[in-house]
C-alpha cells in the first residue's frame, strides 16, 4: 500500500508519518506539519475546532494522494488530518511524501496541502476571547 | 421533490440543524441553491456554497433525484 489516509480525533504523530513513507529507493522525504497558530489578523486565538464530512474528506484526500503518486512518481504518501478541539501549537495536519529526488518531494507536498485546503470538506472555527468565526466562510 | 439535506460547518448554523428534509420544486443543484438562498438568506453572504451527493461534488446542472441525500458544503478550511 503506497498511501495512508486518516482523519482522527487523536493526536497526530509525525514519526508515524515519516516512517510510513520511508522506502529503500527514496532519496528525499518532505514532511509538512500544519499547526494551530495563536493569532489571526493580530487577534488572539484561544483554540480551533475542526469538523469533517469524514467519508467524503477521506475520499478527496485519497484522490490527492493518488495524484501525487502519479504526477511526481512518489513512493509513499501520507495525509493525516485531525478533527475536534485543538489547542495552540497542536498539529492539525501532516503530509509526508517520499520520492527518488528531493525537488519532487517538495513540489508534491506543496501541491497536496494546497489542494487539501481547496477541496477537502473540512471546516475550522477560530475561538477568540470575545466570540468565534468559521474560517473562510465570508469574503 | 423530497430531499434530505445534510449541513456542515456554518451551513449547520444557518439552517439550525444538521439534517433537514425539504420538499422543494427543484430539478437541479442550481435550483436547489436558489431555493435555499430564498429560505435562508444568510447563504448569500458566504464566499461559496457547494453540494455533494454520494460523496462527490455536484455542479449546477446536476439533475436531482427524489430522496437524494444532498450535503451542503460551505467554504472549506482544512489544514
Amino acid at each position: 500500500m503506497r498511501i495512508d489516509i486518516k482523519i482522527s480525533k487523536d493526536v497526530l504523530d509525525p514519526k508515524i508519518c515519516s516512517d510510513f513513507v520511508s522506502h529503500p529507493s527514496t532519496g528525499g522525504i518532505a514532511l509538512f506539519i500544519g499547526t494551530v497558530r495563536n493569532s489571526t489578523n493580530n487577534k488572539k486565538v484561544l483554540r480551533l475546532e475542526f469538523e469533517a464530512y469524514e467519508s467524503m474528506a477521506v475520499s478527496e484526500m485519497k484522490k490527492i494522494a493518488k495524484a501525487v503518486v502519479e504526477k511526481w512518481d512518489a513512493q509513499r504518501v501520507v495525509i493525516h488530518h485531525r478533527v475536534g478541539v485543538l489547542d495552540i501549537e497542536e498539529i492539525a495536519v501532516i503530509i509526508a511524501v517520499s520520492t527518488p529526488h528531493r525537488k519532487a518531494a517538495f513540489e508534491a507536498c506543496e501541491f497536496a496541502i494546497d489542494t487539501l485546503k481547496q477541496v477537502v470538506p473540512i471546516w475550522k472555527k477560530e475561538i477568540f476571547e470575545d466570540g468565534e468565526v468559521w474560517v473562510a466562510a465570508h469574503p | 421533490m423530497k430531499l434530505n439535506l445534510v449541513a456542515f460547518g456554518i451551513a449547520k448554523d444557518i439552517i439550525g440543524e444538521k439534517n433537514l428534509v425539504v420538499d422543494y420544486d427543484v430539478m437541479s443543484i442550481a435550483q436547489l441553491k436558489e431555493q435555499l438562498c430564498k429560505d435562508f438568506p444568510e447563504f448569500e453572504a458566504l464566499n461559496s456554497i457547494s453540494f455533494a451527493i454520494n460523496e462527490e461534488y455536484r455542479l449546477d446542472d446536476f439533475a436531482l433525484t427524489a430522496n437524494d441525500e444532498v450535503v451542503i458544503i460551505p467554504p472549506v478550511a482544512g489544514g
